[in-house]
């Protein structure tokens, strides 16, 4: 038992040691983003004190930015699992090392998710009533405290998936199936759980006709696994491209059809909703007609939502051409997707939700500066993480950290700390 | 951190490096920049007047409290009024009366729109004044249209009533079913046995869900500190009413929790010069609201077909 404890003290240590090594590219770029962190930290140490004043909200748009942000942000979190489908289900051969980087991923994204929320909150310092037992979680009845449990649970099974693996590999073991593969099964239903209570986080609201609708949720997972996976394309690759880790253009093709039937699927459920919208008529359009077409001289989200159409129809097609099956057209595609995707669910559902308002108001709005560095900050701090996972994972993978090296490892640490050489 | 380091990977045991003197002295260097660019970033916080004590932050929820740790709660808030305000009020934990149910009914064909009940509602609840919240808004009708799409809320002519045009004041709806109640993660709001929803300042955490799901636009937030001028300041409050809220928390219409559940009419039912609104207990068959619902042929709630059941009325003298 202690030797298993220590053990376990020295991989943590390792893995720590390592997180802070690398070359002069590894340097710049972990600098670049710890200044974006401080920005955002500063931001947000303004709005700390000031209040939410400092953000382009209203009490007519009552979120913005930070809670579209956390949207599409739950979509990339829930989309980890479209590689560990392939390989759990269907034994898919070639993303099967891969997988702990699409977890990995969604645990980065679920703690950018949690940032998002966080920030969010007029009182950040009351967030221990939200904690069971020691607050008073209003479970079931609200949505947000079944989003503060799934997205939590979802973070743990992440978290313990990929800790365990890394460290069997990392022990040179063969991983105990009843120690993992259970929580892989859960935690693909809890993907799609996370992003349906996100979507009934909207859709349960009466009030707002424009989200009181049930193709939400449906839309909500095939956007998700639509730029979730093309986020993981190009992650890949980058990975690829700074490590020695052997990641085949097979793999990557076989997330691309992924993001191909999830497109297709997006484009549709979108098509299906404009028609009832705009087909029907009646009152209720009024948020739609606001975002798509303008409403009464006001037209701030047109530009935007047209943009994401764009984006999205030009993907597909994109898509659906042998073209992208070479990686240059295929990254533009990703960048396509994860843009148009960005702008539909973030600037084209929140906002458009609010205006007008239940009392017929027009109030638009425009995210501050201030908000706007704040989720510079949190979009650092995820890619931050992300790289030190990466930078962990990697070389626990191709064994260059491993229990076999740690003697030499240690024996060289502590000669150093004592004979200090030059 | 160490001195060499080869740029191609993979590299065994990447972490056997030692630490020469040199190398302490630069990662003591970096460390301590770390630090002085964290506390540049978080310079902002020195402007933090409002940071709150640990029994404050400690605060238990309001129907956890008991009547000695209410009575302790109620004194620290009349100090803290005092000293922030330089005005001593009273504070108290107005509860709700037996065998009352409250109900508003709002006459369509009197209302003027003059805002006199805005005003008598600000004035009465304490609420801030820079920026102003107000809980009521007043929409302006085309006459022959229900659609509040038509309306304007920031009408200003010399003179109200404008021809062709009634006026529809909406403020919190009491609904029996509220969505806002539903919707809160912290059970910082609930729905009283006298039918008042009500809110605990002090336990409410700003997500603002309760104000996305209102479907009458009625709950107002905390965008910054609320600031009222000290001669403005009404020292009769209430804990779950017109204390003086915080930054970063919500607020709504409580129907005047402190002066209704001491038997007096709201201040906005008190100011209204047309005699448009009506308040009172719908338990009792004598009462006047009883009367208006049992009499009155056209009344209705707004936005009905939510299933919210307001305990608020329209109605029309037909």
């Amino acid at each position: 038992m202690k030797t298993a404890a220590r053990n376990y003290l020295i991989f943590l240590w390792r893995c720590a040691r390592i997180a802070f090594v690398g070359d002069w590219r590894y340097y710049a770029w972990m600098g670049v983003l710890t200044l974006f962190c401080m920005l955002g930290l500063n931001a947000y140490a303004k709005q700390f004190a000031q209040g939410l004043v400092v953000t382009g909200m209203s009490d007519q748009v009552s979120w913005g930015v930070y809670i579209a942000n956390f949207t599409f942000l739950v979509g990339v979190a829930a989309a980890a699992v479209m590689m560990v489908i392939p390989v759990y289900i269907y034994d898919n051969e070639e993303l099967h090392d891969l997988v702990i980087f699409g977890e990995l991923l969604a645990v980065a994204a679920i703690i950018m998710c949690l940032s998002f929320v966080t920030v969010d909150l007029g009182r950040p310092d009351r967030f221990w009533h939200l904690i069971p037992g020691l607050g008073q979680l209003n479970f079931p009845a609200s949505m947000l405290s079944w989003d503060v449990i799934v997205l939590n649970g979802y973070l743990l099974l992440n978290v313990h998936i990929c800790g365990y693996l890394l460290y069997c590999r990392y022990q040179n073991k063969k991983p105990a199936r009843w120690f993992y593969i259970p929580f892989v099964f859960t935690a693909i239903f809890w993907a799609i759980s996370i992003h349906t209570v996100t979507a009934f986080l909207y859709v349960g609201l009466g009030g707002r006709p424009f989200w009181n609708t049930a193709i939400v949720g449906p839309r909500f997972l095939a956007s998700a696994f639509t730029a979730g996976p093309a986020l993981i394309i190009l992650a890949l690759q980058v990975i690829r491209r700074v490590t020695h880790y052997t990641i085949t253009d097979k793999a990557l093709l076989t997330l691309r059809s992924i993001v191909q039937v999830s497109m297709l699927i997006n484009v549709f459920l979108l098509a299906c909703e404009v028609f009832t919208e705009f087909y029907s008529g009646g009152l209720h359009i009024a948020s739609s007609r606001y975002l798509f077409l303008g409403l009464h001289g006001y037209h701030a989200l047109v530009p935007w939502i047209w943009t994401a159409i764009t984006f999205n129809l030009t993907a597909m097609v994109l898509l659906v051409l042998p073209l992208s099956r070479s990686l240059k057209w295929l990254n533009l595609t990703c960048v396509l997707c994860i843009t148009g995707i960005w702008i539909e669910k973030g600037m084209g559902l929140v906002i458009p939700g609010f205006i007008p308002t239940p009392l017929g108001e027009m109030a638009e709005y425009t995210p501050s500066l201030n908000e706007t560095l704040v989720c510079f900050g949190i979009w650092a701090f995820g890619l931050l993480c992300y790289t030190i996972f990466l930078r962990m994972s990697v070389p626990i993978l191709q064994g260059g950290i491993s229990k076999a090296n740690e003697k030499e490892a240690l024996v060289n640490t502590i000669f150093a700390v004592t004979e200090a050489p030059k | 951190m160490s001195d060499k380091l080869p740029n191609s990977e993979p590299i065994p045991a990447l972490d056997q490096v030692g630490m020469s003197r040199r190398s302490f002295l630069r990662t003591s260097a970096v460390v301590a920049s770390g630090f002085a660019a964290l506390a540049a970033g978080l310079e902002p916080l020195r402007n933090l007047n409002d940071f709150p004590t640990l029994e404050r932050f400690m605060q238990k929820y309001y129907k956890e409290m008991t009547p000695e740790d209410m009575a302790r709660v109620l004194k620290r808030i009349e100090s803290e009024v005092e000293q922030q305000y330089g005005v001593r009020p009273h504070v108290r934990d107005y509860k709700p009366m037996d065998g009352v149910e409250f109900v508003y009914c709002l006459n369509l064909s009197r209302c003027i729109g003059c805002r006199k009940c805005v005003h008598a509602c600000v004035a009465e609840n304490n609420q801030s004044r820079n920026p102003e919240i107000q809980y009521i808004r007043v929409l302006q009708m085309p006459n022959g249209s229900f659609d509040m799409e038509k309306a304007v809320h920031d009408y200003n002519p010399e003179q109200v009533p404008e021809k062709g045009h009634f006026y529809m004041p909406v403020q919190c709806q009491q609904c029996k079913n509220p969505p806002c109640v539903k919707v809160c993660p912290v059970h910082a709001t609930w729905q009283e046995t006298d039918g008042i929803t009500v809110i605990d300042y002090d336990w409410c955490i700003g997500c603002r869900y309760c104000e996305a799901a209102c479907p009458y636009w009625a709950r107002r937030f905390n965008f910054t500190k609320p600031s009222i001028p000290k001669e403005k300041i009404n020292p009769n409050m209430s804990y779950l009413g017109n204390r003086p809220r915080r930054q970063g928390v919500m607020e709504k219409c409580h129907f005047c929790i402190q002066r209704t559940r001491a038997g007096r009419y709201p201040a906005c039912v008190e100011v209204c010069p047309a005699g448009t609104r009506k308040f009172g207990n719908i338990l009792d068959p004598e009462s006047e609201v009883s009367y208006i619902l049992k009499t009155k042929r056209v009344f209705t709630q707004l936005k009905e077909e939510l299933g919210t059941s307001p305990r608020f009325f329209y109605y029309f003298d037909v």
